[in-house]
């Protein structure tokens, strides 16, 4: 079986957030970490590697330093990177680069394709399913487990209230959520090897059966009017089940704890 | 001449730095107060690769370098001592004389179960009557037949109830030397469950707390003639050349623990308010955070280079690495101690109580200006290199 995954490094949100002139992200000023949910979908990949034997290539799109994210998942148990990496690709909506990441992707042979649902910078859960519709392969979202049996995936499908469970012939596309699984950790020797693996590195020229009309920021229908941080705000806790007596001593361990009294 | 880390050691600091903080950390406390040995992480760490970091991966290892090992140990003991020591005890003071001195079929026998952390490794040269001085060992082993026969006892073992598989330091003959009987040392490999091989009492301790340290009893132990590790008489310096590697892991462990000190500090002196501003505001604070950061990045210095220098041994150099072990350990030991202290004293009140991390990593620092060659030893090591 082969697997395509394709991930995305993001800003790691945690270290802030940062803005070009024009509303885009400035990536190169942040922290980058791989994408959750596209973690989880890798993670997905790999166990099904491991139960039934599988080769896994990753794909990502982004700047050159995106082929850090590219070598975690090679020292997760990845055996193949691609960077698609282009100064026309830049400032890419989720229309570009889903035309971009299915023109790679036509260069290679899969029976699956797993992605993250959505990224935690854009947030859009678009991209896996527009590549889904250029590919002409059938989708299923929000995948909570995923099986195989013979030519099919049997995938449960999470919904607000419970799941669905769906069954698709493969070749097709599923979007991984984060809570799919926990991620395997790297191991020191992975990682050695990783760095002593080769990424392949893919430009414009390498996308196959895509017009320019439809790639960076020119062939992204969005346009950004205004982009701004969101105000940071505690989240609260809501405590229900106190009586009083135990609320004012909650109340007041927490107050000592950030050493106000 | 570079002080920049390459990219795939950054990448291997990031991991080591996730699990501590998201396995290894919130069990610290608990493996604290209750003496409890992390086994649940130990198996986890086995699954990773951490056992087993820089043995070949012929081996079944990571195939990485020392300084990789270093960092795994150095982010360990940020957040738990404990779980710092047991790496360290395992791959420097168990499984590297295995690589180093063991037969092609010692290596490929013990050497991958190690790796995995399937099993557990330990070290016993230290007696009742003989630390520093190795001269006062008192267990035997004598060749009968086709097996070596061990009598006598180990103590203070790290990872002492917990291994499986045990290096074990014994006098085998006594020899005339410039006109004085001394004894002759052989090292074994001995692996737990062999008749005659039994555990004493478990020790209590001020630091390192979830570590288990055993007295290991040999009563007419026999173990097999090929158990001898590396030729018959070479115990002494074999022993030597351990505690040299083992004092780099050490060191690490101290630059770890002063490191998670200064970490804790900040974030408290930040928070902390007293006269109305933080106390982070206040000069005392600032120059004492300064100093304290300047000293435990001396420290990285000198474990980094004395991981670096073992590194050129590994690839076949003809170099000795006791003095950069021995500097290392002696003053990332020292900086560990005081840095802890100074951790707890600018936590006031707080720093005394167990609930506060930096209670515990002063404890926890103590040890390591003790074993593995004391702070006397290590500048008894240094200093005889200076006036030979």
């Amino acid at each position: 079986m082969k697997i395509v995954v394709c991930i995305k490094q993001v800003p790691d949100t945690k270290g802030g957030v940062k803005f070009n002139p024009d509303g885009t992200l400035d990536r190169g000023a942040m922290l980058a970490i791989m994408n959750p949910d596209d973690k989880a979908g890798l993670e997905a990949a790999l166990r099904l590697k491991d139960e039934y034997g599988a080769e896994v290539t990753v794909v990502t799109m982004g700047l050159p330093k995106a082929e850090e994210a590219l070598r975690e998942a090679l020292a997760m148990g990845a055996d193949k990177a691609i960077l698609v990496t282009d100064r026309v690709l830049g400032g890419a909506d989720t229309w570009a680069t889903s035309t971009t990441v299915a023109g790679a992707i036509r260069n290679l042979e899969y029976d699956l394709i797993i992605t993250g649902r959505q990224a935690i910078d854009g947030d859009t859960a678009q991209v896996g399913p527009q590549i889904s519709e250029h590919l002409d392969l059938p989708v299923i979202s929000y995948a909570k487990d995923i099986k195989i049996e013979g030519d099919y995936v049997i995938v449960q499908r999470q919904y607000d209230d419970g799941y669905h469970v769906l069954k698709a012939k493969m070749p097709c596309l599923i979007t991984a959520l984060s809570e799919l699984n926990e991620p395997r950790y790297m191991t020191p020797g992975g990682i050695f090897d990783a760095y002593d693996a080769e990424v392949t590195v893919w430009g414009r020229k390498d996308l196959k059966d895509v017009d320019d009309s439809n790639i960076g920021l020119a062939g992204s229908p969005t346009k950004i009017a205004k982009a701004s941080d969101k105000v940071r705000k505690g989240a609260g806790e809501v405590k229900t089940d106190l009586d009083a007596d135990g609320a004012v001593s909650y109340i007041v361990g927490k107050l000592k704890e950030k050493h106000v009294i | 001449m570079d002080f920049t880390l390459s990219k795939k050691h950054e990448m291997a600091r990031q991991l080591f730095k996730d699990f501590a903080e998201k396995e290894v950390k919130p069990m610290a406390q608990e493996v604290d107060e209750t003496e409890h040995f992390p086994m649940d992480n130990v198996k986890k760490m086995g699954k990773y690769g951490f056992m087993g970091i820089p043995i070949p991966k012929e081996y079944g290892g990571q195939g990485c370098d020392i300084l990789t090992y270093v960092m795994c140990v150095e982010e360990l003991s940020k957040v738990c001592a404990t779980t710092g020591v047991i790496v360290s005890a395992h791959t420097s003071l168990c499984a590297d004389p295995i690589l180093t001195y063991g037969t092609e079929e010692q290596k490929k026998k013990y050497l991958p179960d190690l790796a995995s952390g399937k099993k557990i490794g330990a070290f016993g040269l230290t007696e009742p009557g003989a630390g520093t001085d190795a001269q006062g060992v008192q267990t035997k082993a004598v060749l009968d037949g086709d097996e070596w026969v061990l009598n006598g006892s180990k103590c203070f073992i790290t990872n002492g109830e917990v291994a499986d598989i045990y290096i074990i330091i014994a006098y085998t003959d006594v020899v005339e030397k410039r006109g004085r009987k001394v004894k002759s040392f052989s090292a074994f490999i001995v692996e737990k469950g062999t008749p005659g091989f039994s555990f004493g009492t478990k020790e209590k301790k001020m630091g390192i707390r979830g570590s288990s340290t055993y007295e290991l009893i040999f009563q007419d132990c026999r173990i097999p003639k090929d158990a001898l590790l590396g030729p018959q008489g070479k115990g002494f310096p074999i022993a030597m050349h351990t505690l040299d590697g083992g004092r780099i892991g050490i060191a690490s462990q101290a630059l770890g623990i002063a490191e998670g000190a200064l970490e804790r500090t900040i974030e408290y002196t930040k928070e902390r308010k007293q006269f109305g501003r933080t106390i982070a505001q206040q000069q005392n604070t600032q120059f004492q955070l300064a100093d304290m950061a300047t000293k435990v990045e001396a420290a990285k210095h000198l474990v980094y280079k004395a991981a670096l220098k073992k590194q050129e041994f590994a690839e076949g150099a003809k170099v000795s690495y006791s003095v950069e072990a021995a500097m290392a350990k002696l003053y990332a030991a020292e900086v560990a101690m005081e840095v802890t202290t100074k951790a707890v004293q600018l936590h006031g009140g707080y720093g005394y109580i167990r609930e506060y991390d930096v209670e515990r990593m002063m404890r926890d620092a103590k040890i390591t200006e003790i074993y593995e060659g004391t702070s006397e030893v290590q500048r008894m090591v240094i200093s005889g290199s200076l006036l030979k």
